[in-house]
């Protein structure tokens, strides 16, 4: 492979990646460097968390050429029934999630009934069901907050992973520094073996420098994350919840026949269909999977937040949606990534916590944003018109 | 001024790569009526889009005369403004608009901006009862039938104060009632001075109302046929669109033959759209196993119909009938069951029903095979670029990459993925629906050497294609289809383009 090429073939892929790192690089020099202060690298990861494990679950509802715009609103229901099960009815915490999941899931059979076999559009079922699952919610808390909950369902968004007790002498958090080297070690030995296998089918591979130098470069970042993590409190809860997440449907969308099936009907419905894939059948899972992402946001929010509210969770819809967008993804379906997706949620949760160090009014943030995720589309179209 | 009211002289008009006119010549005398023939593709509706300014003065070569005057048409309503007026294959009227809205659409009555209801309904009224048409205006042109729609349409034509009138395939959607009544209103316009162009496939239709007859074949004028000399004749017209001879454009082959492996009895299927209206009536045909068996038939046909019909029920409705497999009888529901049976189709329209257009080559070739090369739901991707680049070299499909997106080829290295994609699927018998539409003759030899490879592996091929040439010189037997039965069945032997035709034109009753 040419050096021209590699940059072209990959600039898509990485694009958004280095776009991310100009606009951390940016708020630490604007916020004095404490954007990267181990105390606000945790706060960004438990901020932005639910907004990640929705952008995940939207970014497959557009790849396979649909739109859930009612997410918000069912992150508030989930919350609300969550602190019915946990505070009114006392039922225990892990059975009250697991029924909040559950829930979840069913709603979004809910939605994806109507979509993928009464074939109505997902802009307007999902928009029913916006308005439907915010009234319920109003209905079911009466208009009022309930709070707390139950210290132990708390933990989700606000505990850490516990250290190793007979090596707590340091300041450091040695378990969390632990995973980074594992990390570290999988992420060679997987490499490794993903270019031997290559090699034994002569397929195009890196050159040698560059394979190194990406490796270096992956066990850098892995590393310096974790430590910067150490010094403060360690690995959140939430981010072994996220990765787990991010890992599985990554795999699950790009080898299992499933992902390829969903990939193929947002690419061209009629030709999938007419290559034997039961796209009606895809189209409902990946809603019941959006519903079931939704009321796993729910419960990390409503954790964070330590109580239901009827207005939680508005235009959680429309930032998992921009996250989406800004990592990749196309309106018309059949393109996107998982990681793109949280790349662009990270992307938008970077601004918003950098805008706020440095002082920018939560208005100004807002149409900052907006303009972000024109600039993002806008670029990405506009490269890929120069590239036909 | 003499009696011709229209003359084309020479009009050359080449797309990139083919030469779809080539020195055409045409003349069309004032008050009569003029048919146009060829077969699919032979180039008459281009010319008719040369003439109405579709392509515009500059893109084609040649000259057009009307009534004296050489017109150089930059866009269709240029041509309109002179009164040439075509009305196409495809219904344009908006489903959702009246009949009156429909009439002046584009052309609305109104003052300053501001529609005058009165005018137009009354205008409407009066353009109705020249077609014979009784309806009230403001009747929504959905809710009218397909013949009374077509009638609009030429009341639509009529009201732009038409000299003339251009059909192409007037009747290709409308019972024989309906036709007839259709073509004795053309003879009642001829009457009255009009003159006008149709453009049929229904070689009987054409007897009954055209006074010459103009024939194209390839892109060429052929002959005129002149009703006064007593050459408007159903067989002469045949002898005039065929009549190509076949070169070496076929790769050779030996069939071997073996026993029946698939039959379907008593097909029948309804439209979609239309319950009760029947697109494909009592089909039967059998395939065997090694054999290459043609369905020819003209536009309309019903040959994608009966095909997608048999192919897990993926289109229509209320389809009965029997299919039988190795001698045992299958239930084919879905299109996942139509595989599992061996069972292949290779769509007519390749880039809307054919190919993932966004994705590239190698997860093309995989999608209906995934369950095949991966492992408890987790695809081999190894595999998967092995198989693809497998097919790339066995098939020369002509590309840097199996990463290349399909978009990106040729139609004739498109066909190729596609094909690719079903034989990966190991089926045990073929629908292939117009494999070589759109393709250069040197992409088109290629597939048929893959067809002839199918054949002589042992699986049974059914092609469908608009072009007799290509049925001729691949065919083992041919299956002739018109109005949605099967009208003949002709061996290699007795095949020829004259018998096929006749087959193909034959209507009404049986």
């Amino acid at each position: 492979m040419k050096l021209a090429d590699i940059f072209k073939n990959n600039m898509r892929s990485y694009g958004m990646i280095v776009a991310l790192m100009f606009i951390v690089l940016l708020f630490s020099i604007l916020s004095d460097g404490i954007l990267l202060r181990p105390l606000n690298v945790t706060n960004l990861i438990l901020q932005n968390s639910y907004i990640l494990v929705l952008a995940i679950g939207m970014v497959i509802v557009i790849i396979a050429g649909h739109i859930d715009l009612s997410v918000g609103s069912v992150c508030a229901f989930i919350g609300a029934i969550a602190a019915i099960l946990m505070i009114d009815m006392q039922v225990p915490t892990a059975l009250a999630v697991f029924l909040c999941l559950l829930l979840g899931a069913l709603i979004g059979a809910w939605n994806g009934l109507f979509i993928a076999y009464l074939k109505m559009p997902s802009f307007i079922v999902t928009l029913a069901g916006m308005l439907l699952f915010r009234g319920l919610t109003m209905v079911v808390l009466g208009g009022q907050s309930k709070s707390p909950y139950p210290p132990e369902f708390r933990l989700i968004s606000s505990g850490f992973i516990p250290d190793i007790p007979f090596l707590g002498l340091s300041s450091l958090h040695v378990l969390t520094l632990i995973v980074g080297a594992v990390l570290s070690l999988l992420v060679i030995f997987s490499e490794l073996k993903e270019r031997r296998t290559q090699l034994k089918h002569q397929f195009a591979v890196l050159p040698k420098g560059f394979f190194i130098a990406k490796l270096v470069a992956m066990v850098t970042v892995i590393n310096v994350f974790t430590f910067v993590l150490a010094s403060y409190r360690g690995i959140p809860n939430i981010l072994v919840i996220l990765f787990v997440l991010i890992v599985v449907f990554t795999f699950v969308m790009n080898k299992t026949v499933i992902g390829r099936h969903i990939y193929a009907t947002g690419g061209n419905q009629k030709a999938a269909e007419l290559s034997g894939v039961k796209t009606k059948r895809v189209t409902f899972w990946v809603f019941v999977n959006m519903g079931f992402l939704s009321a796993m946001a729910g419960l990390i929010y409503a954790a964070r937040l330590n109580a239901a509210t009827p207005r939680a969770g508005t235009m959680f819809e429309l930032d998992a949606i921009a996250a989406a967008f800004i990592g990749g993804a196309s309106m018309a379906g059949g393109v996107g990534t998982i990681v793109g997706a949280v790349v662009g949620g990270l992307v938008m949760g970077v601004m918003n916590n950098g805008m706020s160090l440095i002082g920018i009014s939560i208005d100004w943030q807002q149409a900052i944003k907006g303009l972000v995720l024109l600039g993002a589309v806008g670029f990405d179209i506009y490269n890929r018109n120069k590239s036909k | 001024m003499s009696d011709i009211i229209l003359e084309m002289k020479n009009i050359t008009k080449t797309f990139p790569g083919v030469k779809a006119l080539d020195n055409v010549n045409i003349k069309v005398q004032k008050g009569e009526i003029h048919a146009l023939c060829g077969e699919n593709g032979a180039g008459k509706s281009t010319l008719m889009k040369v003439l109405s300014g579709v392509y515009p003065f500059g893109t084609y070569d040649g000259d057009i005369l009307f009534e004296g005057e050489v017109c150089q048409f930059k866009d269709i309503n240029e041509s309109e403004k002179k009164g040439i007026v075509i009305i196409h294959q495809e219904l344009a009227l908006i489903p959702e608009l009246s009949i009156s809205e429909n009439i002046f659409l584009g052309n609305e009555q109104a003052n300053k901006g501001i529609i005058n209801w009165n005018n137009t309904i009354t205008k409407a009224s009066k353009l109705l009862a020249k077609v014979g048409l009784t309806d009230e205006p403001r009747t929504l042109a959905m809710d009218i039938g397909v013949g009374k729609q077509q009638l609009v349409e030429i009341a639509k034509a009529l009201s732009k104060e038409v000299k003339l009138l251009i059909l192409d395939e007037p009747t290709a959607a409308l019972n024989e009632e309906d036709s007839e009544n259709l073509l004795n209103l053309l003879l009642e316009f001829k009457k009255q001075g009009m003159t006008s162009i149709i453009i049929s496939h229904k070689l009987n239709e054409i007897e009954y109302v055209a006074d010459n007859v103009t024939v194209i074949r390839d892109g060429q004028s052929i002959e005129t046929l002149s009703l006064a000399k007593g050459e408007v004749t159903e067989d002469r017209i045949i002898k005039g669109m065929v009549g190509r001879d076949l070169e070496n454009r076929f790769p050779p082959r030996e069939p071997q033959i073996g026993e029946t492996i698939f039959e379907v009895k008593n097909w029948n299927v309804d439209d979609p759209l239309h319950a009760g209206r029947k697109l494909i009536k009592d089909a039967n045909f059998h395939i065997k196993k090694g054999e290459i068996v043609g369905i020819a038939g003209l536009m309309g046909a019903g040959r994608t119909e009966l095909a997608m019909s048999i192919f897990g029920k993926s289109y229509g409705k209320n389809i009965t009938g029997q299919i039988i497999k190795d001698g045992k009888e299958i239930q084919i529901n879905t299109i996942k069951d139509a595989i599992d049976h061996g069972l292949a189709y290779v769509t007519e329209d390749r880039k809307t029903y054919g190919l993932i257009l966004i994705d590239d080559i190698k997860h093309n070739i995989s999608l209906t095979s995934l369950e095949k090369i991966s492992k408890n739901g987790f695809v081999d991707k190894n595999r998967e670029i092995l198989e693809a680049e497998d097919f790339r070299k066995k098939m020369n499909i002509r590309t840097p990459s199996i990463n290349q997106k399909t978009g990106n080829l040729s139609g004739g290295n498109q066909q190729k993925v596609v094909l690719s994609k079903w034989i990966l699927s190991e089926p045990d018998i073929l629908i292939l629906d117009e494999p070589t539409r759109g393709i250069d003759v040197g992409a088109k030899y290629e597939i048929y050497s893959v067809i002839n490879d199918l054949a002589a592996q042992g699986k049974a091929v059914l092609v469908i294609s608009s072009e007799l040439p290509e049925l001729l010189g691949l065919s083992d037997r041919i299956y002739a289809l018109s109005e949605g039965r099967i009208t003949g069945e002709v061996p290699r032997e007795e095949a020829n383009q004259e018998t096929l035709m006749k087959y193909m034109t034959k209507t009404g009753g049986n």
